[in-house]
C-alpha cells in the first residue's frame, strides 16, 4: 500500500491499478482523448508503469515478428500434396 | 475524403469471397490458392493449442478438409480467414482431448490463476533484448514462455497478438465474450513480460517488486 500511495506522487486521477486495467486499451489504441491524455499524465509521474508498458509492447512486438513455429517447406508441401489430393477426389 | 475512401472500403469484396465462389463453382485449383495463404497461420495456432507437432500437421489437414466439405455452410458474413481458424480451433481442441484420452478439454481451462496479473519484475528491459540471443536460442526462449501460459490465455494471445484477428473475431472464434477475451488478453500479455524480463532485462538491474496493482478485471 505504501508503494501505491508514493506512486500516486504528483497523479491526482488514476492509480497504478486503474493504469494496468487500462493498458491493453492504450496499447491497442482504443482509448478516448481524455483517457489518453489521463494515462499519459500517469506514466509522467510513474517509472514503473512507464516500464510495464514499454516491455508489454515490446513483447507483442517480438511475438509478432518472430516465427516460432516454422512450418518447413518440405512439410509444407508434403501436407499441401495430401490436403489438394483428397479435395480432387472429393474428401 | 478518408470517410468517402474509408466507406468504399467496407464495401469492397474480400478477394478470398471470390475464391470461395470458384471453388463452389467446382474449381478446386482456387482452393490450392486458400490453401497456399493460410496453411502456416492455421499450423501456427495448431501448435500453439496442442504444442505437439505431429497434432498440428494433422489438424492442417483436418482442418482444411473440414473447411473444404462444408464450404457450402460459409455464409460470407464473416471472414473465410476467421472461419477457417473457427475449425482449426475445434480440430486443435478435438486432437488434444484424444491425446488425454476422453478428459474434457476447453479454452477455459487454468484461466483461474493470479501469476502475473499483478507486474513484479519491473527491471527495464535492454534497448534491442532480442539482439543478445541467436535466432534458435529466441525462438526457443519464446516457446518455452508462451507454452508456459494457461491454455486459455495462450489462445487468446495467438490469436490476438499473433494471428491478428480483432477482439471481436476472437471472441466469435473462441465462443468467448469480449470482457472475456479482453481480461485474458491483458493477463496473457503480462504473464509473457514477466516471464520474459528474466531473459531480456538490462544486466545489473535490479528487479523491483511491485506494489499490489492487480487489474481489476472480469473473467
Amino acid at each position: 500500500m505504501g508503494q501505491q500511495s508514493r506512486r500516486k506522487l504528483g497523479v491526482e486521477t488514476l492509480t497504478c491499478t486503474e493504469f494496468i486495467a487500462l493498458l491493453d486499451d492504450l496499447i491497442d489504441d482504443s482509448v478516448t482523448d481524455t483517457m489518453r491524455a489521463d494515462l499519459q499524465a500517469h506514466l509522467k509521474g510513474c517509472e514503473h508503469c512507464e516500464v510495464t508498458l514499454s516491455t508489454t509492447r515490446k513483447t507483442i512486438q517480438i511475438y509478432r515478428s518472430h516465427e516460432i513455429y516454422d512450418l518447413p517447406v518440405d512439410l509444407r508441401e508434403r501436407l499441401h500434396a495430401a490436403i489438394m489430393a483428397r479435395c480432387k477426389r472429393g474428401c | 475524403m478518408s470517410t468517402i475512401q474509408s466507406i468504399a472500403g467496407e464495401n469492397e469484396q474480400h478477394p478470398d469471397v471470390a475464391l470461395v465462389e470458384r471453388v463452389r463453382g467446382g474449381d478446386v485449383s482456387a482452393y490450392d490458392t486458400l490453401v497456399r495463404k493460410y496453411e502456416r497461420q492455421v499450423f501456427r495456432i495448431a501448435q500453439h493449442i496442442t504444442q505437439n507437432r505431429e497434432d498440428a500437421e494433422d489438424v492442417v489437414q483436418d482442418a482444411f478438409l473440414k473447411a473444404y466439405e462444408k464450404l457450402e455452410q460459409f455464409q460470407g458474413n464473416s471472414k473465410f480467414y476467421t472461419w477457417l481458424v473457427r475449425i482449426a480451433v475445434n480440430e486443435s481442441l478435438m486432437r488434444l482431448r484424444k491425446r488425454r484420452t476422453g478428459r474434457m478439454v476447453s479454452i477455459d481451462e487454468d484461466v483461474e490463476t493470479e501469476e502475473g496479473s499483478v507486474p513484479r519484475d519491473l527491471a527495464d528491459w535492454a534497448p534491442n533484448p532480442e539482439q543478445n540471443y541467436t535466432q534458435a536460442e529466441l525462438a526457443e526462449i519464446l516457446r518455452k514462455t508462451i507454452q508456459g501460459l494457461p491454455q486459455g490465455f495462450r489462445v487468446v494471445f495467438a490469436l490476438r497478438d499473433v494471428e491478428g484477428l480483432s477482439t471481436e473475431e476472437t471472441a466469435e472464434t473462441l465462443g468467448l465474450s469480449i470482457p472475456a477475451v479482453k481480461s485474458r488478453l491483458l493477463r496473457a500479455r503480462l504473464q509473457l513480460r514477466e516471464r520474459l524480463s528474466r531473459y531480456f532485462k538490462q544486466k545489473g538491474a535490479p528487479a523491483g517488486n511491485g506494489p499490489a496493482i492487480a487489474p481489476q478485471t472480469g473473467s
